[in-house]
């Protein structure tokens, strides 16, 4: 069965005097992966941070479902660019632990059975600024993922790794996704997204072009930006 | 832990300043100090005593002006009317002179002005003036700068000019100014016997009788301030104007020289 | 040239005998200097912090009074800790005046500005970077800033050590408030003033390069620490 999650009422959000996003209004549910798609500046990225509320709307409305309590509780983002503490990989990863108060030991203990989840194959004690690209990339999903959230976002996760590593992270998401975890992310990868996706939300320029099913999405979208962007056309 | 240890270290360094018992702080002026007499006295008054005396080495004004505030048991100065002001506020109990030394006058070696031919230390004076030779003065309102007002008004001369420079600072500060200026100026003759940086100056002029300095001692009013330690103040004034003090003072030579005598009346 | 020279084999000649007054007044520098720079620190720091994250009315007058009070004179500092801490003053009933804490006090007022603007500008940066996780993250605003001063505690450390040299270095306080009393208050500044007073300039000299010395030793050593304590870049 499933039930609204939050629902979004003519959301706009300016920066600068200038309609960065909005108005956008539509609906998500509470289970399943939403899929963000839409060229470079569509407002993928905007988007996602309002709905985590980490970006100030101007106008409109972000409303939760009462019954969506427990997915607003337990949120973690995965941002596109991975930030760096200035701590080693294995205490970047059980930082979220220690600030509910698991104790070092333990937080560190959980943090190397996560990093190994996602594939992380590193020697955890060194710099996290010493990581290459992707494995940046796998240490902040990790560190998303250790306090186990109801509802993942992710900014394109995949964007800096390589067709092996993307793999991985997608078996790891489709496995979270089994698992009753919802996931809301943004990728520029149709193939990507056709293998996750249960539901599309397709932006350009900061408007709300398409949501659709996954199914319907890639069969036959409505609109000329979708179609044309699943050609690979440029879209104008 | 490093940074933790580091910390401990430190607080417990900071906090493990013990006070002592017997110590009393007395203020003094700078030239007092710089006669090395100081160095000679205290060691005596522990040993016979018990008094450990902390002396806070400034200026005549804020010698008289930390023994006002209470911020030490007695002053040893050298300023008679500001003696006598200080004392008329109840600011202390009594004066007690105890000893003097003298003022000298030093300048360029080859005294352009021809001070060492004076009579009288006015004479010095109105010669350095009428030769416009650089003259130091210290400017800083301590005794030594008030003695030199007195002596320039004594002599009828109000010095301005290029020629007259005031430092504002202490005796040290003076000197060195002078040294590199190759001026004359008016120095307790101990803080010039002690000064290191003669370059080439040398001592022009001496032995007037109104250049003697009388030094006075005077303890805090417990009075006006009741955590003043008077006991302790009247034990070292005991001392002071002992035997062993006049013994001591009178015996102290600097280079050979006889710097201080004794004058205390013992009652 | 000379001067110096002679300095130089003198400073030598004092630390080779550790000379008993040269160990006396060095350590007491030490010990105000240190015990200063750790309040400051203490104060400092998370004072830094906190304006590095807060956005609040008064955060630009804040940060302009701190730029101010870095450029206070001591000798300044020196007497409001003195009218303050005289026996005729508000303090004065603590007798704390020409005692090493009173000292301690005037060097924690004057380098704390430095600490807290130093270590304002370090964390300023260090929350431009985790700005978006830690609010992702829900941090509370004491758990922010104790993130940011633990993994900003190398330039943190640097903010400590320019507080510390300054302290160690500052006369113009140390000496109103102290007194330069022999075996009580005399450390290495005051001391290298009353030799200059005195015009030997080669004793002056020597105490201020063993000054330099104890400088460098200091920072020296913490950055040792600091590296040893964990092998890592940061
Ligand atoms: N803080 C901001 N101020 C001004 N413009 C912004 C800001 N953040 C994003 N934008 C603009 O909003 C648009 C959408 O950006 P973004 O959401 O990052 O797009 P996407 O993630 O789909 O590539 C872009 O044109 C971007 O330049
Ligand atoms: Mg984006």
């Amino acid at each position: 069965m499933v039930n609204p999650m939050m629902v979004l009422d003519k959301v706009e959000l300016r920066r600068g005097g200038r309609v960065i996003v909005g108005p956008i209004s539509l609906g998500l549910r509470d289970a399943g992966v939403t899929m963000a798609m839409g060229p470079n500046g569509a407002g993928k990225t905007t988007l996602l941070r309002a709905l985590h509320g980490l970006e100030r709307v101007s106008s409109g409305q972000i409303r939760w479902a009462e019954s969506a309590e427990a997915l607003r509780a337990r949120q973690a983002f995965v941002f596109q660019t991975p930030i760096l503490m200035r701590r080693s990989v294995l205490d970047s990863i059980a930082y979220p632990l220690r600030l509910k108060g698991v104790s070092r030991g333990e937080a560190r203990e959980r943090a190397a059975a996560c990093a190994e989840t996602v594939g992380l194959r590193v020697r955890l004690k060194k710099d996290a600024s010493t990581l290459s690209g992707g494995e940046k990339q796998k240490m902040a999903l990790a560190r998303a993922l250790i306090t186990e959230p109801a509802l993942l976002f992710l900014d394109e996760p995949s964007a800096n790794l390589d067709g092996r590593s993307t793999r991985e992270i997608e078996e790891i998401l489709t496995h979270i996704r089994a698992g009753g975890t919802r996931i809301v992310m943004s990728t520029h990868d149709i193939g990507q997204a056709r293998r996750l996706a249960d539901e599309v939300v397709f932006l350009h320029d900061g408007r709300l072009v398409e949501q659709a099913s996954s199914a319907a999405f890639f069969d036959a979208p409505q609109s000329n930006q979708a179609y044309a962007y699943l050609q690979g056309d440029i879209v104008i | 832990m490093t940074f933790k240890t580091l910390l401990a270290a430190a607080l417990s360094a900071v906090f493990a300043v013990a006070a002592q018992a017997q110590d009393m702080k007395m203020s003094v002026t700078t030239s007092f100090a710089n006669s090395g007499l100081a160095d000679v006295l205290l060691p005596e008054i522990k040993k016979d005593t018990g008094i450990n005396v902390q002396l806070l080495i400034v200026g005549t004004g804020q010698a008289l002006k930390l023994g006002a505030q209470g911020d030490v048991d007695a002053v040893l100065v050298h300023a008679k009317a500001a003696e006598l002001a200080w004392l008329a506020e109840g600011n202390g109990t009594h004066r007690r002179e105890i000893m003097y030394n003298d003022f000298i006058f030093v300048g360029p070696s080859d005294d352009p002005a021809g001070v060492a031919k004076a009579d009288r230390a006015t004479d010095a004076l109105s010669a350095i003036a009428e030769a416009k030779a650089p003259f130091v003065s210290r400017g800083d309102n301590s005794g030594t700068h008030k003695m030199e007002l007195r002596l320039w008004d004594a002599a009828g001369i109000a010095p301005q000019g290029d020629w007259y420079r005031a430092v504002g600072q202490g005796m040290g500060a003076a000197l060195n100014t002078a040294s590199g200026m190759n001026a004359y100026l008016m120095s307790d003759r101990a803080s010039w016997l002690k000064f290191a940086n003669k370059g080439d100056l040398k001592l022009v002029y001496e032995g007037d009788p109104i250049l003697f300095n009388q030094y006075a001692y005077m303890p805090v009013n417990p009075t006006k301030h009741p955590h003043a330690k008077n006991d302790l103040a009247n034990t070292l004034e005991a001392w002071l104007v002992s035997d062993r003090a006049k013994e001591l003072i009178d015996g102290y030579t600097l280079n050979g020289e006889k710097l201080f005598t004794f004058n205390a009346t013992v009652d | 040239m000379n001067d110096i020279l002679q300095g130089l084999a003198r400073a030598a000649k004092l630390v080779v005998t550790l000379n008993a007054d040269l160990v006396e007044i060095t350590l007491l520098s030490l010990q105000v200097s240190l015990g200063a720079a750790v309040i400051g620190s203490a104060i400092g720091l998370p004072l830094g912090a906190w304006l590095a994250i807060n956005r609040f009315p008064a955060r630009r007058m804040v940060i302009a009074l701190l730029n101010a009070l870095m450029g206070l004179p001591p000798v300044v500092v020196g007497l409001f800790v003195y009218v303050l801490f005289s026996r005729s003053g508000p303090l004065g009933v603590l007798g704390l005046l020409f005692t090493p804490t009173a000292m301690v006090i005037a060097q924690v007022i004057i380098i704390t500005p430095i600490i807290a603007s130093v270590a304002h500008q370090a964390i300023r940066e260090l929350w431009a970077d985790y700005h978006d996780l830690l609010i992702s993250l829900e941090t509370t605003h004491s758990q922010r800033i104790a993130t940011l001063l633990w993994d900003g505690r190398r330039a943190l450390m640097t903010a400590s050590l320019a507080g510390f040299g300054r302290g160690i270095g500052e006369v113009g306080a140390i000496m109103i408030v102290g007194g330069n009393i022999d075996h009580a208050t005399r450390v290495l500044t005051t001391a290298i003033a009353l030799e200059t007073g005195k015009g030997e300039f080669d004793m002056a000299l020597a105490l201020g390069f063993v000054l330099i010395g104890l400088a460098i030793a200091v920072n020296l050593t913490l950055h040792m620490l600091s590296r040893t304590e964990r092998g890592s870049r940061w």
